[in-house]
């Protein structure tokens, strides 16, 4: 067996008992990269020189023995949002085309400190707005399971480099599904922790009351130990919820038994494709079998989720991304003062789609537009996330598809925005509650794509997400499948 | 029409956007379909409900003000796409 197709946990029993070392395994997955990036394009920058020197510090970490992280000697793949010191940091983004980070974001520091080899940085859609990874200024990523398609979005660089065995493990953001609707089309695990659980600190910012960081793995317990690694309060972060996170793999016992999972009738549409559907309410029996008990919940503001979304988002982006001015950092053309300098240096420096959110979001923050458009979503938000907090009364998780479709073709929906927003309605509702979500594969359509599904838990209570997550993981073969590339 | 070209032209003068001409046809196109879908919104009665800007209840947080970080002025001037010694070189604010 190849040690880049191997898990965390398979591979830290491996680096324990110094059958294999972190700088071979870190040459596999370099090897990998090299046979398969070519086609796929998972990553902007690759960081193999720097990476082997981690592989090596490890090794001698593990030599002298006592040193408990799971994630010692592991290869990572962080999205390249995440601020790395003095590793490019482009955001998929002309207009970040030459930044190279003065410090470590707060989960890459934590990465570190535990001893994960950092691979590289991948691709996205810029300032990860988007549904497919199509909207990078870099180059498009290609779904290892049909290189026709896309990985799904924004983190779909993360998602394809774990499905295609180019990194153990990866991290990625989830504004909107950014997290799960990849790892869904791509068929791993990915996880957005509760709104406050893991710091964003030294992440580039998107929409602030949206934002999370979170693991994108091979399998559920891969998933708690990376959170188990990034998760906790941070000073730098005054969002971050100063709460211990639990040792969430000890929750992993197979059992799900007792537990109430609510199924959302809303969450089950016309228009979806009947095969997602299908494998969805095939994994709820298999709930079933194992021991849950399922109750029928509601979720009834569940089709005005896209609408507050993009008003929402795209408000918080507009204010955000003002601060790229062309004058401390980044892309600067050249005006004939400044206030053409400015205009230059953002028309220039950004695509379409963040140009799109910029002028939404400008638009919905405006003078006589406020009260009808940003209020008004915010007062949606609240009934949305109401809606939860009563069908959390009923159930201990939701489950949904994590998304309508498998992956779509790549160019199909390029060219009408309304239909790409749309590819995240059954994610975006838990950003807007704050709520963590998980997507795990439940199944393949006949195209041989993957299909997600989707577990939503209460505010902080990601253990009993990967408690439920896992029990079906053991039941079920779909996460032992690989592309074949 | 929820949207005119001149109020698109409007809003990328507030958001510090060069736009081409061709790029306002787009966006108002696509602005007006995305806006025409927000609509939805007025379908709820929202007049008693209290707007939430935040889902997880957080309180200010507050520190001591101290410094904490090492001055690092040359890796931040790094980026600098101008400079000047230890300064950003930006162009002439007032005439």
């Amino acid at each position: 067996m190849s040690l880049h197709t191997l898990t965390i946990h398979e591979l830290g029993a491996k680096l324990k008992t110094r059958e294999v070392s972190s700088v071979e395994l870190t040459e596999a997955v370099f090897a990998r990269i090299s046979a398969t990036e070519e086609r796929l394009h998972s990553y902007i920058t690759l960081c193999r020189e720097s990476a082997l020197g981690e592989a090596k510090r490890a090794d001698e970490r593990l030599k002298a023995r006592g040193d408990n992280s799971p994630l010692l000697g592991i290869p990572i793949a962080l999205k390249d949002i995440f601020l790395t010191r003095g590793t490019l940091t482009t955001c998929a983004s002309k207009i970040l085309g030459n930044f190279v980070p003065p410090y470590d974001g707060t989960a890459v520091k934590k990465l570190k400190e535990r001893g994960a080899v950092i691979v590289g940085k991948t691709n996205m859609d810029e300032f990860a707005m988007g549904s497919s990874t199509e909207n990078s200024a870099m180059a498009v990523t290609r779904n290892p399971w049909n290189l026709d398609r896309v990985p799904g979005g924004s983190s779909g660089g993360s998602a394809a480099a774990v499905a295609a065995d180019q990194s153990i493990a990866a991290l990625g953001t989830d504004t909107g599904g950014s997290i799960r609707q990849p790892a869904a089309c791509c068929g791993i695990v990915g996880l957005k922790p509760t709104y406050g659980r893991v710091s964003r600190f030294g992440v580039i910012a998107f929409a602030s009351s949206l934002d999370q960081v979170g693991p994108m793995t091979k399998d559920v317990k891969d998933c708690a130990l990376m959170l188990e690694a990034i998760a906790g309060h941070d000073p730098a972060d005054s969002t971050s919820v100063p709460a211990p996170a639990p040792a969430y793999a000890s929750f992993l016992d197979g059992n799900a038994k007792g537990l109430r999972l609510g199924l959302p009738k809303e969450y089950f549409i016309p228009g979806m494709q009947p095969e997602v559907e299908a494998a969805v309410r095939q994994a709820v029996r298999a709930l079933e079998k194992n021991g849950v008990e399922v109750v029928e919940v509601s979720l009834p503001h569940t089709e005005y989720a896209v609408a507050v979304y993009y008003i929402i988002a795209t408000a918080e982006a507009s204010s955000n991304l003002a601060r790229y001015d062309g004058m401390k950092y980044g892309y600067r053309a050249q005006g004939k003062d400044l206030a053409e300098t400015y205009f230059k240096t953002r028309q220039e420096g950004f695509g379409p789609e963040v140009k799109r959110r910029i002028m939404l979001g400008t638009y919905a923050l405006s003078a006589g537009y406020y009260d009808a458009y940003y209020l008004k979503a915010q007062k949606v938000r609240a009934l949305i996330k109401r809606d939860f907090d009563e069908a959390f009364r009923k159930c201990d998780v939701i489950v949904t598809p994590t998304a309508p479709t498998t992956a779509f073709k790549i160019g199909e929906k390029t060219d009408d925005p309304l239909q790409m927003y749309l590819s995240d309605i059954f994610t975006i509702s838990v950003n807007l509650a704050g709520l963590p979500g998980l997507s795990l594969p439940c199944g393949f359509d006949g195209d041989g794509m993957p299909i997600g599904l989707q577990i939503i838990g209460k505010h902080f209570d990601e253990a009993t997400i990967l408690r439920v997550a896992h029990a079906y993981e053991q039941a079920t073969e779909w996460h032992k499948r690989k592309p074949k590339l | 029409m929820k949207i005119t070209r001149e109020e698109v032209h409007r809003v990328a003068t507030l958001a510090r956007l060069q736009l081409s001409s061709e790029e306002e046809n787009t966006l108002t196109e696509q602005l007006d379909k995305i806006l025409q879908y927000m609509e939805k919104l007025n379908q709820l009665d929202t007049e008693n409900v209290e707007p939430l800007a935040h889902a997880v209840d957080i309180v200010n947080a507050f520190r001591d003000d101290r410094v904490a970080n090492e001055p690092q002025t040359e890796s931040l001037l790094a980026n600098a796409p101008a400079r000047e010694q230890t300064f950003f070189k930006v162009p002439k604010i007032i005439e």
